[in-house]
């Protein structure tokens, strides 16, 4: 199973800044092995932020995405105590969901 | 503006704005919402694939998009920052596109009402190239580029 | 290229490798300079959000758990403050360990803890100090990472006061300048000089106090061109490597010497790491 993501939700005035970390490999699928054996593609195809039952921010990624993803975006509307929650999935079906306290 | 897109015809030869506008075309709205994964758009590899989907406006070029935290210079093309603003009034999405990488489009994000026009990411690109920020706002396409160059310094170490 | 080194003498050879040296550092100033700075923003802009958070973290929780045949984590583990105590103990290893009757660097200490206090095999414990990609995780590196990132901000302050400490240190600075391997290359070679470069990358100069200090505060560091968190001992092996040396084993005397002169050398720097680096 893959590691938990990093997350840091910050309130800074009334817009809550989000950082995430993802652990994954996101491989291209355009390299190969020491055997020559090109190595599969691995990567997030799909990002959701929610705050509150409401998406803030979603995403469909590529495999150009850098290895451990790093994301950083604001919205408006959270408070402090309020849980962030981060999901992803990859293309082989593997997923991982992680909240966040905004603090 | 038509001397700017000129520009931007000549330096990217016409491909890369056919390939911007196939991309264009298939960002439909909702998609992302669905969290389905817009498998055609990623998939884009050659001028031919991009013509056969041609269907959208031509994205216009905007000065209301602007690079953050986007180096000139990346010291390994593996992790290459790239932070987009859009002062552009109602912004829906924002994709990242790297014009010479083997599939151009690299991340699509939606950004719904209440959340800012402005996020930072990390992209791989394979060689120096241009960068393109693809805005969607009113359901027309803008954008913005810029050039990064690639360096592999040192070997291994 | 090897063959022909072969047939050189040492002083011959020395030359050879100070014409590549020169050769390599040839382009034009201007090209440089602008270079340096857009690769300097390049570092700026990477500074939030670096992955090696993901190893702290995993660090953090393998500190935490109960492991290995006794069931036990490693929170009673004494890294040098006492048993337990992670905060800063880092900017004081290498350190004599009076219950090991040896002087030993992080690395070698976790290995003991591991031993002592969780059951697990020597053998075990040291047997994946370098993770390559997710079916081979470092859980060292990862306990290196969450240990390290501890004493940011603390400043190095390694003692020599026992005479095993002092003792050390002279291995340490012998094996620096001792030259050697196929190339006559030693750590001097590349790091005895200022405005040394491999391509574009600049080689600090370890003789010198700054350089020291800010070559051992910046690692370990995620690697970008791996995708991997490296630790010092690492960065050690891969100069090994290069210098077509016998590959230093991990936790010998010989890296513990080493570590030991360069982590002193940077003493009265704070600590800046884990770092985010090329």
């Amino acid at each position: 199973m893959a590691d938990p993501m990093k997350i840091r939700a910050s309130l800074v005035g009334d817009t809550t800044e989000v950082k995430v970390l993802m652990s994954h490999e996101m491989e291209t699928g355009q390299r190969k092995d020491a055997q020559g054996v090109v190595i599969p593609a691995w990567f997030i195809q799909t990002v959701t932020v929610t705050h509150g039952g409401k998406t803030v921010l979603a995403a469909q990624w590529g495999p150009a995405v850098s290895k451990n993803p790093f994301v950083s975006f604001k919205f408006k509307g959270g408070a402090k105590g309020d849980k962030v929650t981060i999901a992803w999935a990859d293309n082989r079906g593997d997923k991982r969901t992680d909240e966040a306290t905004i603090a | 503006m038509d001397r700017k897109r000129r520009q931007v015809l000549k330096s990217g030869g016409g491909v890369t704005l056919l390939t911007l506008v196939a991309a264009a075309g298939w960002l439909r709205p909702g998609d992302a919402a669905a969290q389905s994964w817009n498998k055609a758009a990623f998939d884009t590899k050659s001028m031919a694939d991009t013509m056969k989907a041609l269907g959208g406006g031509e994205p216009v070029q905007s000065k209301d998009i602007v690079f953050f935290q986007t180096p000139d210079i990346a010291e390994n093309g593996a992790v290459v920052p790239v932070g987009i603003i859009s002062n552009i009034p109602n912004t829906e999405s924002i994709a990242v596109l790297i014009e010479k990488n083997p599939n151009m489009l690299a991340a699509v994000f939606d950004i719904p009402p209440g959340t800012e026009p402005s996020l930072s990411t990390r992209v791989k690109m394979g060689q120096s190239s241009n960068i393109y920020a693809l805005v969607k706002a009113d359901g027309k396409y803008f954008v913005a580029a810029k050039d990064v160059k690639v360096t592999l310094g040192g070997c291994g170490g | 290229m090897m063959h022909i080194d072969r047939g050189l003498g040492a002083g011959r050879r020395a030359a050879a490798l100070a014409i590549a040296v020169a050769l390599v550092a040839a382009p034009t100033a201007l090209a440089q300079s602008s270079a340096a700075e857009g690769i300097a923003k390049y570092r700026e802009a990477l500074q939030d959000g670096n992955p090696a958070e993901l190893w702290e973290a995993r660090g953090e929780g393998l500190w935490k758990e109960p492991r290995g045949p006794a069931k036990a984590s490693l929170e009673q583990c004494d890294l040098g403050l006492g048993a337990g105590v992670v905060k800063g103990a880092y900017a004081q290893l290498p350190k004599y360990f009076a219950d090991a009757d040896r002087v030993m660097d992080l690395e070698t200490r976790l290995v003991w803890c591991m031993v002592k206090l969780q059951g697990t095999s020597d053998a075990d414990a040291r047997k994946n100090p370098f993770g390559n990609g997710t079916d081979r995780k470092s859980n060292i590196e990862a306990l290196v990472a969450y240990i390290t990132s501890e004493s940011r901000g603390v400043k190095m302050n390694v003692s020599l006061a026992h005479p095993k400490e002092a003792q050390m240190y002279k291995v340490g600075d012998k094996i620096f300048y001792f030259r050697g391997g196929p190339h006559d290359f030693g750590c001097v070679t590349c790091h005895g000089a200022d405005n040394q470069r491999i391509r574009l990358q600049d080689l600090p100069n370890l003789t010198k106090v700054e350089g020291a200090q800010k070559a051992y505060t910046t690692w370990p560091a995620y690697r970008v061109s791996q995708g991997e968190l490296r630790t010092f001992q690492w960065r050690l092996n891969d100069c090994f490597r290069q210098q077509r040396f016998p590959e230093l084993e991990f936790g010998s005397d010989a890296s513990i010497a080493l570590t030991m002169f360069l982590a002193k050398n940077a003493n009265g720097a704070a600590f800046d790491a884990p770092a985010i680096k090329r």
